[in-house]
């Protein structure tokens, strides 16, 4: 007879309750076809979270992209998640920029909001409160570019519903330490 | 020396130029022009397999008994799905397996062509690495790279996928054995700080256990000597999992048998109780462990192993140390020898009385019978009967595999092929036709079940055409037992779908294929069949009935801890539907 509120896995005798922590990956690998498949797949297949992802090639002339990996797990999820990512031929390095000290993560947001009268009005106020800039207007809507951590980008999109929201497209966060060093 | 010539030709030529001998296949329409280019050689001898499934384990067993790669050759679409389950079964037991499979020309691939499936895309959570061959520029390096990788680090099974119209166009070849394509670099050498401490760690344990795997026979001969004498010169105590056995011999001084699920009363106890475990080349699975919040709570983990991933993912250790076994076991063996010159044996006196203690509980025991051959009589006298010669076993999955780890005395490693972690039925018999390919003048013996027989019971055809006096030793009880002894401890006895109403007469079946068909239904027929058995030079299927409804103990049920282990005392057959409770039934 399952209990109820029990878990299947094999696992389940383990403590469940460990803090669940925040991560950023900077995965560097080559820029060759179905690496991201890889790097998708292992996460999905072992049942690993991703909050963000990001991807472009960095460096055009060694063949190298760097995926940005936003992830969520317990301490050992998240080292077993760096691992099984070191395992992946195409991958060269994994750095953990949550651990690598203080890092900058900025994502980007285009946001198009609809209205006319008072609410447009406010709109563009609260856009330049945010340092948001006004890349298409027409006289009853704005797309604005705004770009931030993702706090500040969910705290300006949370403002614009009421004002006519429309539409958002979102970059995923992009990470770089601080300071001389490269990775 | 660079040369120019096809697709097609490149494939045979990187195969002699890896030393490859044997390869097992199936041919298609994608795949002709290599066929057409393996007929015009005699250097790669291929062996016509019945099924694709079976020339992945046939390249499974034969790397396993070899320790080089195996190679297996599919066509498109089909082919290359009746290899997922080989794959699957070498990347869960670390097999260095290359497949070559056969693609649709370049300009159909994703029209949903004829036989075109997305092998790339199906295989690439099953293998190790995969390869699609869109440039003829690109095949040299890519099956060369494909070997590499393959059978370096953490082996395991890599797909080549080469679209026909590649197999056909022109280019340079060149041998790039060796040569370094990927950032692929498998690290070697263990850290010798860890290893220092690991020593000091192992030097004043009052309680150790070595607990070794797999990793140590994949790692090479090499380290399965070292194991040896670090065993010898610590004087620890040492049990193996179930894809490890022979990296120690059975007949060793220091052996407690196999762990885990199935695995001794001294060996399961011996790791519930240490305080120092050394674990080489293994990774704490789930068969290993059973209940994980209980497992070894006393002990200090040491995990040598060449997999970072495999450290810490199901229990956590104390000193994990990355690098090839036999490189740290070498190093770990100097450092004992420089740091503890004189090992007070007497330390682990009382450890070794406690570890003796539990042995003479005989937890392999079973009930005899003068009337009905009892399975582990039938392995127990396979062992007798085959231990002199040069023997090679396989098995399928079920409890004649589990008796098969438990009663044979395996001393050399290479010479035990099971699948371990995905458990396929219908691996044992594909698996003896790559062990018998590659030792011709063996006796290579696949013990097998009744049902997971029928799973690749084809193969026969396979054995008859190459002449491969493979024997399949059927312990044959009319239900699939593992799954019956289950029903019997979890599901009140209920025997959904595992019994098989219509069996066939494998004697016939046998002789219908042109091979030796053998059956023995008594106690005092049983030698004398395994000695006919063994003397045939043809294949033969040897039908042994053996009692229908025992079931295979000692046995840690899911969930429960080492110390719970079911003795065959404990419980008599009729009352194990009691024994597990309602969290356990749950799990796998």
């Amino acid at each position: 007879m399952p209990l109820p509120g029990e878990s299947h896995s094999a696992y389940f005798y383990q403590e469940q309750v460990k803090t669940v922590e925040r991560h950023t990956l900077a995965v560097i690998v080559d820029n060759e076809p179905g690496v991201l498949a890889r790097v998708i797949g292992l996460f999905s297949g072992r049942g690993y979270n991703i909050e963000t992802l990001t991807v472009s090639e960095t460096e055009h002339e060694k063949h190298l992209s760097r995926i940005t990996i936003v992830t969520t797990g317990t301490p050992a999820i998240i080292q077993q998640i760096k691992s099984q990512l070191g395992r992946l031929i195409p991958v060269h390095r994994v750095v953990d920029l949550s651990l690598a000290g203080a890092i900058l993560e900025r994502e980007l947001a285009l946001v198009k909001v609809r209205g006319k009268g008072e609410p447009r009005v406010e709109a563009l106020q609260l856009a330049e409160a945010f340092n948001a800039r006004v890349m298409d207007a027409t006289t009853e809507s704005f797309v604005f570019e705004i770009t931030g951590k993702s706090d500040k980008l969910d705290q300006f999109i949370s403002l614009m519903v009421p004002l006519g929201l429309v539409e958002v497209s979102r970059t995923g966060v992009a990470a770089i330490g601080r300071g001389p060093e490269g990775l | 020396m660079a040369r120019e010539m096809t697709g097609a030709q490149m494939v045979v030529e990187a195969l002699i130029d890896q030393g490859v001998e044997h390869i097992f296949g199936y041919p298609g329409g994608a795949a002709l022009p290599i066929y057409d280019e393996i007929f015009q050689q005699d250097k790669v001898q291929h062996i016509l397999v019945r099924h694709e499934q079976a020339a992945g384990h046939a390249a499974e067993g034969y790397a396993r008994s070899t320790g080089k790669v195996g190679v297996a050759l599919v066509t498109s679409g089909p082919g290359a799905t009746n290899m997922v389950t080989p794959l699957t079964d070498a990347l869960m037991d670390s097999v260095p397996l290359v497949c070559i499979s056969a693609q649709v020309p370049t300009h159909l691939i994703g029209t949903d062509a004829f036989q075109e499936c997305d092998t790339v895309g199906i295989t690439r959570p099953c293998t190790k690495h995969n390869f699609l061959v869109k440039r003829i520029e690109d095949l040299p390096g890519m099956l060369h790279e494909a070997f590499r990788i393959a059978s370096s680090g953490r082996p395991g099974p890599v797909v080549v996928d080469i679209p026909k119209d590649i197999q056909f166009k022109t280019g340079i070849y060149e041998n790039l054995k060796g040569a370094v394509r990927t950032s692929y670099r498998p690290r070697l050498e263990g850290d010798e700080r860890a290893i220092r401490y690991a020593v000091a760690m192992m030097a004043s344990a009052k309680k150790p256990v070595i607990y070794s795997g797999g990793g140590v026979i994949n790692s090479g001969p090499r380290a399965c000597e070292l194991l040896r004498e670090l065993a010898a010169l610590t004087g620890f105590p040492l049990t193996s999992t179930l894809t490890g056995l022979g990296a120690y011999p059975a007949s060793g001084k220091a052996w407690l048998g196999m762990l885990g699920m199935h695995g001794t009363y001294e060996a399961n106890l011996a790791m519930h109780g240490c305080d120092v475990m050394v674990g080489i080349g293994v990774r704490f699975d789930d068969r290993i462990t059973g209940r994980t919040d209980a497992f070894s709570p006393n002990s200090k983990k040491i995990h040598i192993d060449i997999d970072a991933s495999s450290f810490n993912k199901n229990i956590r250790v104390d000193v994990p140390i990355l690098g090839d076994v036999a490189h740290v076991l070498e190093a770990m063996i100097r450092v004992w020898k420089e740091a503890v010159p004189k090992h007070d044996a007497a330390a682990l006196v009382p450890w070794w009385k406690q570890v003796n203690a539990w042995r003479a509980k005989k937890s392999l025991r079973y009930q005899k019978s003068a009337d009905v051959i009892m399975p582990q009589y039938a392995i127990e006298r396979l062992y007798q009967l085959t231990k002199d010669r040069d023997t090679y076993i396989t098995t399928e999955v079920g409890q004649h595999q589990m008796w098969a780890a438990q009663h044979y005395g395996f001393d050399k490693p290479y010479h035990w092929m099971t699948s371990g972690g995905l458990g396929t039925m219908g691996y044992g018999f594909p698996s003896a036709i790559g062990v018998q390919t590659a030792h011709r003048d063996a006796l290579v013996v696949c013990v097998a079940g009744d049902a997971s027989i029928q799973m690749n019971i084809q193969e026969l055809s396979t054995v008859i055409q190459h002449d491969l006096p493979v024997k399949v030793m059927i312990l044959n009880n009319q239900y699939m037992g593992m799954v019956r002894q289950w029903q019997q401890l979890l599901h009140g006895n209920r025997l959904s779908h595992s019994y098989t109403d219509a069996m066939p007469d494998f004697v016939k079946l046998a002789e219908a294929y042109g091979a030796v068909g053998i059956r023995a239904q008594h106690p005092a027929e049983l030698d004398d069949a395994i000695e006919t058995m063994i003397a045939s030079k043809k294949p033969v299927i040897f039908d042994c009935r053996v009692a229908n409804l025992v079931n295979c103990l000692p046995m840690i049920p899911s969930g429960k801890a080492h110390n719970e282990i079911l003795l065959p005392d404990d419980v008599a057959d009729e009352d194990i539907g009691d024994v597990v409770d309602a969290r356990g039934k749950q799990l796998v």
